[in-house]
């Protein structure tokens, strides 16, 4: 069979969602944002709900996510996405809203924000990508980043001593009443992608039901502030990050009563 | 004629909102302005009018609400006092940069830093400046009584979608603690979501197949995109000066002498020129209610019948700079003011007038 | 039988020849060729495009997006 007879509208079997645009991303070679962006925008084509979805971009390596999610956006100041996505979602409450944050973002500036947006219980999700780096800003010390990690802030690795430890907030953020679902995800292999694109669904379908706040965080790479090969960042991060940051639920709605 | 109502001014900024129809209210309580947000809960327009409010977990949380809801072409109001302004600033920058309507009233203390919690004007660099980061300016309106605590929400309301440009009430503890009556506006509608759409075609309410998606920003990386930005915001503040100058003349059509005054000062200023004038002293009091746009040309105008210009503001001398950029040299121009919390009297100012002005 | 045949297509300008596709491969099918794209990229291709099976892994990671996936039942002996 001549490959031509295969490449057919009526054989294809996956496609890039139409809901990224065509702007090439901005993000280094394998880098998980890439495909965190996807499946996001697939779950919000799968459902059907592009017109009902807002989502706030972070500051950091993923600034520009609203140039690559073809869905009304805001920029948020440096940590305060949930700040904006707490109001966007009172006044629009039949809206689906998120936030798409990363680990300084998130975890050290924007901190009060998470915290308290999980515990007021806002209905809105937030995506959490943690490389335990600094991206954007050229590989400095995150607030996820690993005992004896190095990076360009700790650049003989971190030393909790002088450092301080790094910071599990999605744990911290599952003690909170007001957070619904909380999990951590990975995306750097066929499988993990297709369990983190379920959990990214659960998410949605549950931020319907107005019972709180739906966090998940992504274990990712960031080959270029780790100073190696995406290939070698990926397994880097199974052999390192994963025993630190385990993936799988961390609190999971719980079957109603009857 | 309007509701009567004996209220503080904080409490007729917070029943102008309601009755305003704006759609949020974000804040975080700092002495002098809690009321707002106590008289807010106390309200619970979210049962009426489906306004929100909420208690941030601090005030720049709240900033970051009201872009929130800016963003999605909702008209949001927010209050604090000197410190928590301070802290709000960056919001503000970032709302200014992305175009977005919105209502800051600031009930100004001493200060700097942590201050105390008396009246004061000290923040009108601050308010007119800038405040935040980069080449921007708030429309600052500054109300002397609790009636304009309450009327001049309705300004800002239409000010802050003509330009889509955050509007700043820069009020201070004599107004806003004071209680005067009011009369109350009658209460508009909130929009429905519809006619938000309408009216803010760029907000982000969710993207329809229609339309290209809207984004809200402040970020461009691109120097020659962020230039033209940045210049079709200095446009805005030119129209402003243009169209939307707000002043008030006192006793001026024969004046020798001027005072320059806003808010509170300029309600103890008015006293003083009814002192001077028993004295037989041809003294007027030009108001500037608008603080941004400056009425700078007004007061150069008069600047060619008066013989000196006394700007008073409980500051160590703030305002006095644009006055003095107004009328370019040609008469003098003095400062007198108290500051740090402590009010002068008209007597004070009378005798400022007779020290620098007539000496 | 029924043998299970699979193509992808990669965007080649948009491939940043990360790699990742390559191990996500059950049956080897991808590499990385030895030639650039526009941006100086060894962008990533079926070296062994007989043993493509359609199944999507290699698109599923991409973080670009830029694979698309067809499958076909074929008949075969």
């Amino acid at each position: 069979m001549d490959i031509k007879d295969i490449i057919k509208p009526e054989n294809l079997v996956y496609r890039r969602t139409p809901l990224l645009t065509d702007k090439p991303l901005s993000y280094c070679p394998g880098c998980g944002h890439g495909t965190i962006h996807r499946i996001i925008m697939e779950v919000i084509e799968e459902m059907n709900i592009q017109d009902k979805t807002i989502g706030i971009a972070p500051v950091g390596c993923s600034v520009l996510a609203y140039e690559f999610m073809d869905i009304d956006m805001q920029q948020a100041a440096h940590g305060r996405a949930t700040a904006l996505a707490t109001a966007i979602k009172r006044l629009l409450p039949d809206r689906f809203v998120f936030t798409y944050q990363g680990d300084g973002d998130l975890a050290a500036i924007g901190t009060a924000e998470t915290i308290h947006a999980c515990n007021r219980g806002e209905n809105f999700i937030i995506f959490f990508v943690n490389n335990g780096i600094y991206g954007m800003t050229g590989g400095q010390m995150a607030p996820t980043t690993l005992p004896g990690m190095k990076a360009s802030t700790c650049p003989f690795g971190r030393d909790t001593k002088i450092m301080g430890n790094p910071l599990k907030i999605t744990e911290l953020v599952a003690q909170l009443p007001g957070t619904y679902y909380v999990t951590r995800q990975a995306v750097h292999t066929p499988n993990a992608v297709r369990k983190a694109k379920k959990a990214v669904r659960n998410a949605f379908e549950y931020s319907k039901l107005n019972k709180g706040l739906c966090f998940i965080e992504f274990v990712s790479n960031c080959n270029s502030g780790w100073k190696m090969n995406a290939v070698q960042a990926n397994k880097w991060m199974e052999e390192n990050m994963f025993p630190f940051y385990p993936l799988g639920d961390i609190k999971v709605p719980q079957p109603e009563k009857v | 004629m309007g509701e009567l109502r004996l209220m503080k001014g904080n409490e007729a900024f917070a029943e102008a909102c309601i009755r305003a129809g704006v759609d949020a209210y974000f804040g975080y309580p700092i002495t002098p302005q809690s009321e707002v947000i106590e008289y807010l809960m106390a309200a619970k327009p979210y049962e009426t009018t489906g306004m929100v409010v909420l208690q941030a977990e601090s005030e720049i949380a709240s900033i970051n609400m009201c872009y929130g809801a800016a963003g999605a072409g909702f008209l949001p109001a927010t209050s604090s006092s000197s410190p928590g302004i301070s802290l709000k600033m960056e919001g503000i920058s970032y709302m200014a940069g992305a175009e977005l309507p919105l209502i800051i009233l600031n009930v100004v203390r001493g200060g700097p830093g942590l201050g105390d919690i008396q009246p004061a004007q000290s923040d009108y660099f601050q308010a007119t400046k800038g405040g935040g980061h980069g080449d921007y300016r708030l429309y600052v309106l500054a109300p002397s009584s609790v009636q304009e605590m309450s009327d001049f929400v309705l300004i800002a309301k239409e000010i802050a979608f003509k330009y889509r440009n955050p509007v700043m009430i820069l009020s201070d503890g004599v107004i806003g603690q004071m209680m005067e009556k009011v009369e109350l506006f009658d209460p508009i509608p909130r929009r429905t979501i519809e006619e938000v759409e309408k009216q803010c075609p760029w907000a982000t309410t969710g993207k329809k197949p229609n339309r290209q998606r809207n984004i809200i920003t402040s970020l461009d990386l691109d120097p020659y995109r962020q230039e033209k930005h940045v210049l079709k915001l200095y446009e805005k503040y030119k129209r402003m000066e243009q169209e939307d100058v707000r002043y008030e003349e006192i006793q001026v059509s024969d004046a020798e002498y001027l005072l320059v005054a806003y808010g509170s000062s300029a309600r103890i200023c008015q006293k003083t020129v009814d002192l001077a004038r028993v004295e037989g002293i041809k003294l007027g009091l030009l108001r500037a209610i608008t603080l941004f746009p400056f009425p700078g040309k007004r007061i150069a105008e008069l600047a060619k019948q008066v013989k000196g210009i006394l700007a008073v503001e409980m500051s160590t001398g703030q305002l006095v700079e644009d006055v003095k950029l107004s009328v370019n040299c040609s008469v003098p121009v003095y400062h007198f003011g108290r500051t740090g919390g402590v009010i002068h009297t008209p007597t004070e100012v009378l005798d400022a007038v007779k020290n620098l002005l007539m000496k | 039988m029924a043998k299970v045949r699979g193509a992808i297509v990669v965007d080649i300008e948009k491939c940043k020849g990360c790699g990742v596709c390559v191990p996500a491969c059950p049956q080897d099918v991808i590499q990385l060729a030895k030639e650039v794209n526009g941006k100086g990229y060894h962008y990533a291709y079926m070296h062994l495009p007989e043993e493509c099976t359609g199944c999507t892994n290699c698109a599923v990671v991409c973080p670009d997006g830029v694979i698309t996936v067809y499958r076909v039942k074929a008949e075969t002996v």
